[in-house]
């Protein structure tokens, strides 16, 4: 395991994970992913992992209700929307400092336990949030409709400047229209930022303690520390990662529903943490892009197209394959999700990049078989 | 017994478990700059006596005093920012991290306090913590092995480690729960080297060992503890010639 910290590194994968990203749209384009609106989703959903990673992988800490906080993004990104401004930039300030104030009160509740205690509290909070915004809520949330922007919203500020908007208004940055490849750069820079922050914490002082808690949190008691702070900072830092990225979803549409505060939005970040690498820096964020790209294009199957896919076999053998086949698109594409997700913790519990390291530790052996020695020191 | 010397006092404790009383009615003053060993039989409440000390257990009555700071009630890492640090009797360590960063870490803790919110400073200008770390390191004869991951360690290593990061945080006190136990012969006598150098540095100690060798090379006090009881207490001169302290020696098992 390599431990010295060279900054140099550090430099070198801020700028390749930069241009990785900016670059998106032309090497995504032959794998059927280079649209803006895809694109938007693979953006706010790696910062969405990259934050929850912070609390997980650093701190060892699982929650299960960080949709939570995403959904409240989302519903205070499209209030500022309503009320002040369709301007993003104080929508997502709003959304951080809210999604930020919420964490730090179902952290500090949850965070009384640790372990699988921790893990439910943390879901029963989100389940609670959710069914807050789904029934009880309405006048805030709009219920099951969902909060959305109308021509009348009163727009205090872009009223106040003589801002008027025919159409349907759509939120903007400094008057340009955040829609298509606007709004695709204007989340990617956010990722980058995410990505940026991310990598500073992990290579602090307060990072280590992070990992000191995940790795022994009674040493860390017996060696001076106050832990709970520590995970409460963790907690509260990936609250406001997910209320970013909620914001982020509501700029580039500007509908926020309780749908996405449910469970299933919870553990599906869990899962991208999982699948990518748990506690990696770039795991969570390519696991994020792995299971919205599935999820795309496996959704969007029906059995017509599969019926085109198998016509090649004869007629009973192709109908047999649709409708097997067809049980893992569409809406049941989440049946696929959880089969891969099964293979990569049963063959790969480190995620891809495990898989990754695996295969550079492979190269590296059958190139300088001399290297093999520092990998292994002897007791 | 002159009062002003004593650091350490452990007033009229007893820790009961369910029925069982593991310690009863212990009263142990450690006077500063000694070497205070305890010893005693398996199960004789010794581990817990330490637990007691730094807060991990509390006392069914009775109370410690370091320093004129009442340590009961406090938590563990309020006793140890108070200069109290901990070798356990199974090690204590951060397993997924390298041998350096082991003994960084509670160096942080004795500079930056119980919680700081460092997050924007980077680990790599932390020269300061780092090279003290590595002097650590050299003293207890593992600088070599920095980049390792602990949990490769060896046995005698982790404890050595272990050491190394109660030391760099320059204790008043220092706890050492069996730091030979499990230890080949080659690595108990490099323990104990260390321990005598350390000795010179004026810390105040309290060490529980079966080793009589390693007892009697270092102490200046000895307490005998058995079945939660001091049934003696001296000079290693004078426990050693205790007829109580060689009845419980030879029925206990050590
Ligand atoms: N947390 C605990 N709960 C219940 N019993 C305990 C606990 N810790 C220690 N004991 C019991 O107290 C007695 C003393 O244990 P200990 O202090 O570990 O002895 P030793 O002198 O060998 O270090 C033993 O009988 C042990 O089983
Ligand atoms: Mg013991």
């Amino acid at each position: 395991m390599p431990t010295t910290f060279m900054s140099r590194n550090d430099l070198l994968l801020f700028l390749g994970f930069t241009i990785v990203v900016l670059a998106m749209p032309i090497w995504l384009a032959p794998f059927g992913a280079g649209y803006p609106d895809l694109l938007q989703r693979f953006m706010i959903y790696g910062i969405f992992a990259v934050g929850f990673n912070i609390l997980f992988g650093l701190t060892g800490y699982l929650s299960f209700g960080h949709a939570a906080f995403f959904g409240v993004g989302s519903y205070t990104a499209v209030w500022s929307f309503k009320l002040l401004t369709l301007d993003a930039i104080p929508a997502m300030v709003f959304a951080v400092i809210v999604s930020a104030l919420f964490a730090l009160v179902i952290g500090f509740l949850c965070l009384r336990r640790s372990g699988i205690y921790f893990s439910i509290l943390t879901l029963a909070f989100a389940q609670m949030s959710y069914n807050l915004a789904y029934s009880v809520l309405t006048p805030i949330t709009n219920g099951e409709t969902g909060l959305q922007l109308t021509l009348n919203d009163p727009r205090v500020l872009d009223a106040a400047i003589g801002q008027t908007f025919v159409g349907q208004p759509v939120p903007t940055l400094f008057g340009q229209q955040l829609s298509g490849y606007a709004g695709f750069y204007f989340c990617a820079g956010f990722l980058i930022l995410a990505f940026f922050f991310a990598q500073r914490i992990t290579g602090s002082p307060f990072g280590m303690m992070l990992k000191s808690i995940k790795s022994n949190q009674t040493r860390m008691q017996f060696t001076g520390f106050n832990t709970r702070p520590y995970a409460l900072s963790a907690f509260v830092i990936s609250g406001m990662y997910a209320g970013l990225a909620g914001a982020l979803l509501a700029v580039t549409d500007p509908l926020a529903g309780a749908e996405r505060m449910q469970w299933t939005a919870s553990g599906e970040v869990v899962l991208m943490t999982i699948l990518g690498g748990v506690g990696t820096l770039v795991g969570p964020v390519i696991g994020a892009w792995i299971i919205k790209y599935f999820e795309n294009i496996l959704s969007a199957l029906n059995d017509n197209i599969l019926a085109r896919f198998w016509s090649f076999l004869p007629d009973g053998m192709a109908d047999f394959m649709v409708t097997v086949t067809s049980k893992f698109v569409g809406d049941g594409w989440h049946l696929t999700l959880g089969l891969l997700f099964v293979i990569i913790v049963i063959f790969l519990p480190g995620g891809i990049m495990e898989g990754v390291r695996r295969i550079a530790a492979a190269v590296r052996r059958s190139g300088t078989p001399a290297a093999k020695t520092q990998t292994q020191p002897a007791e | 017994m002159a009062n002003s010397n004593v650091v350490l006092h452990v007033a009229d404790v007893h820790k009961r478990f369910g029925g069982l009383h593991a310690l009863a009615d212990i009263d142990l003053q450690v006077e500063e700059g000694q070497t205070h060993a305890i010893i005693g039989p398996n199960g004789a409440g010794k581990s817990t006596l330490l637990n007691v000390i730094i807060g991990k257990l509390a006392p069914t009555s009775g109370q410690v005093v370091f320093d004129g700071a009442i340590l009961t009630g406090r938590k563990p890492y309020q006793i140890n920012q108070l200069g109290i640090a901990r070798v356990f009797q199974t090690p204590e360590i951060f397993a997924d991290l390298s041998v350096l960063h082991n003994v960084m870490i509670p160096a942080f803790a004795k500079r930056d306090g119980t919680f700081t919110l460092n997050m924007l400073r980077s680990l790599d200008s932390e020269t300061g913590i780092r090279q003290e770390a590595e002097h650590m390191l050299e003293d207890v004869g593992m600088l070599n092995r920095k980049d390792m991951q602990a949990a490769s360690l060896s046995r005698g290593d982790k404890r050595r480690m272990e050491l190394a990061m109660c030391l760099i945080q320059h204790p008043r006190l220092l706890l050492l729960d069996e730091p030979t136990a499990g230890m080949s012969r080659h690595d108990t006598n490099t323990t104990i080297e260390l321990l005598k150098k350390i000795k010179s540095r004026g810390m105040t100690k309290v060490i529980i060992e079966h080793d009589m060798h390693v007892v009697f090379s270092l102490a200046d006090k000895i307490s005998v503890l058995a079945q939660g009881r001091i049934i003696a207490d001296g000079t290693p001169d004078e426990v050693r010639g205790n007829p109580k302290v060689q009845e419980a020696y030879l029925g206990g098992t050590h």
